[in-house]
């Protein structure tokens, strides 16, 4: 089944192209890698998909529906979530808030039982509090709950974010540099933990990412992008060996991750 | 079955005991007319103080508005009682509902503006509020309205304090305020977790406005008087020393806050010219040494206590041992 269908997808800020004629089909159960130089406008393509940017021209259907005109929260609700390139936790609440907050899109109550804490409040705010934990001793995260997010170290914080994405209940995942600032050891951790959790809650991944070693071990498509535009897409070792892609990254440091 | 009740009961306890003792304290005159008032006082700021700390503190929406809400929900319910013979609890519905409204006005268009544009948006809406009451005929003009009924007594005060702030309390406790938290947290990764920002910002603000209001409706009714200069931009600086120094974003330092302050002032009725430089130099203080706030975010429960008395108890033991 077709999940996510970008047609001829364009952004501009004022005279800038951001993104140029984007095109992409996704298919149910798909892990796809999306890379590029830096300023190839990854992040913007995650950002049009999620609703943060209105596209200029061009249309996204995600799971049989128009996703034009949506506000981010609604389209998060019908099933798309993502984490960013710089964490974005909310930093002075405590690591299970960050879930809970999350898992409101699966489960929420009235104004009206809010304020009088008449039911469904109590059963409700049970279900929410249970499930948040039980999601975070799967990732490992329980001994935590209660500590701020902040405080948090560095990979921990990176594992929440994915945590609370999940939490929302997507079918689609976006991870946005998930390893970003990670050590190799790190890197290998996450490169099992995507893999588990896209079996454990089948899930469609996209993934923008530096370290060719996560694409290459984990995506069976990739894309590259630059300058906004699609260059390149196929399997990993086609990629490896696409001279335009090559030349898209002559010159970058990522040339150096290829060839180990 | 009871452990799980002991806190409430214990809640209502205590507050049924300070109740009792104020009350006993005003039938049996043993307050003095001007502490009567200041009491009085301190409950419609501890009402201001947590509304704007609902706004500014959990919503992270630096609004400066709120005499302007009050201003609104005073002069509506003044309208109610005073003009038109109405009862008043219709008073305090008519002013809450009409703040409200107030807030959603404001609320709606400065949604885009964020920090010191919005908290400049809306102390214009203030001043707003109070230029255009002065110059309505209907409600005075400028010398304001006269002949309020008086109805406004302790037990009225009180209840209206509890609920007000039982009110906020489930609020910020329930899936709603965790929502406005996250909207201060981080707007951005809020709207991907599936929060509307749009709905809770606006939402703070209409149930901040709706408060500060009814503040506005017990004020206007013990007072008796009103006029719109009283709702000036120095009344929404006043509340906001007291949520600051209370801690941005602790119920309970509101509470601390507006009582602190209120006595503070009572104090100092003496010398009016030197109250405001003494908030100035509270809040220069506060900021230099305490930039969080008494309380921080923090909140005073009934674990604190615990907390307290179990360093009391070891303290005490220590001391026997030695």
């Amino acid at each position: 089944m077709q999940l996510l269908t970008v047609n001829k997808l364009s952004k501009s800020f004022g005279g800038l192209v951001a993104i140029n004629n984007f095109n992409l089909r996704v298919e149910s159960g798909d892990l796809v890698g999306l890379i590029g130089p830096n300023g190839a406008g990854k992040t913007t393509v995650f950002n049009l998909l999620t609703g943060l940017y209105q596209p200029t021209t061009g249309s996204i259907t995600f799971d049989g529906r128009d996703l034009k005109g949506k506000h981010p929260h609604q389209i998060t609700r019908m099933g798309m979530a993502r984490t960013f390139q710089n964490i974005r936790l909310f930093g002075n609440l405590s690591v299970l808030d960050n879930v809970k907050i999350a898992y409101q899109a699966v489960v929420n109550y009235g104004l009206i039982p809010a304020f009088l804490r008449v039911p469904p409040f109590n059963r409700r705010e049970e279900e929410i509090e249970k499930a948040a934990l039980e999601l975070l001793e799967i990732f490992g995260l329980k001994e935590h709950a209660y500590d701020r997010a902040r405080n948090l170290p560095y990979g921990e914080q990176r594992c929440l974010e994915i945590t609370r994405a999940l939490a929302t209940g997507p079918k689609l995942l976006l991870l946005d540099e998930p390893a970003a600032g990670m050590n190799p050891q790190e890197t290998h951790e996450l490169l099992s933990l995507i893999k588990w959790i896209r079996e454990q809650f089948k899930l469609t991944i996209i993934l923008i990412e530096h370290d060719m070693s996560l694409v290459m071990g984990l995506c069976e498509r990739v894309l590259v992008l630059d300058y906004g535009s699609l260059i390149a897409e196929g399997t990993p070792q086609e990629i490896q060996q696409n001279p335009k892609v090559i030349e898209a990254y002559l010159g970058d440091e990522e040339v150096v991750a290829w060839e180990e | 079955m009871l452990k799980k009740y002991f806190p409430s009961i214990l809640a209502c306890l205590a507050l049924a005991v300070l109740f009792t003792i104020v009350q006993v304290g005003i039938s049996g005159g043993l307050l003095s007319g001007y502490w009567i008032t200041n009491i009085y006082l301190m409950g419609i700021n501890i009402i201001l103080a947590s509304s704007l700390n609902l706004i500014n503190g959990f919503t992270g929406e630096f609004s400066l508005g709120h005499a302007g809400f009050m201003a609104v929900g005073a002069f509506t319910g003044a309208i109610v009682t005073a003009n038109l013979g109405l009862p008043f609890p219709l008073a305090i519905i008519a002013g809450m509902l009409a703040a409200a409204i107030a807030g959603v006005i404001v609320g709606l268009p400065t949604l885009r503006l964020r920090g010191d544009y919005l908290a400049i948006a809306t102390l214009g809406f203030g001043e707003i509020v109070r230029v255009v009451l002065m110059n309505i005929d209907y409600v005075g003009g400028a010398s304001g309205m006269m002949g309020i009924p008086e109805v406004v007594n302790w037990p009225i005060i009180f209840i209206s304090v509890v609920l007000s702030l039982l009110l906020i309390r489930n609020f910020i406790g329930s899936s709603h305020g965790r929502a406005c938290l996250a909207v201060r947290e981080n707007d951005l990764a809020a709207q991907m977790m599936g929060v509307n920002i749009t709905y809770y910002k606006v939402l703070a603000f209409v149930i901040g406005a709706a408060l500060a209001g009814l503040a506005g409706v017990l004020y206007a009714h013990y007072y008796s008087i009103i006029q719109p200069k009283e709702f000036s931009f120095m009344l929404t600086f006043d509340v906001l020393v007291m949520v600051m120094v209370g801690g941005l974003g602790s119920l309970t330092g509101s509470v601390v806050g507006a009582v602190l302050l209120t006595t503070a002032s009572a104090f100092l009725q003496a010398i009016p010219e030197l109250r405001m430089v003494l908030y100035a130099l509270l809040l220069i203080v506060s900021a230099v040494f305490r930039p969080q706030g008494l309380l921080g975010e923090k909140e005073i429960t009934l674990r604190t206590f615990e907390r307290w008395g179990g360093v009391l108890y070891a303290a005490l033991n220590r001391k026997q041992t030695e």
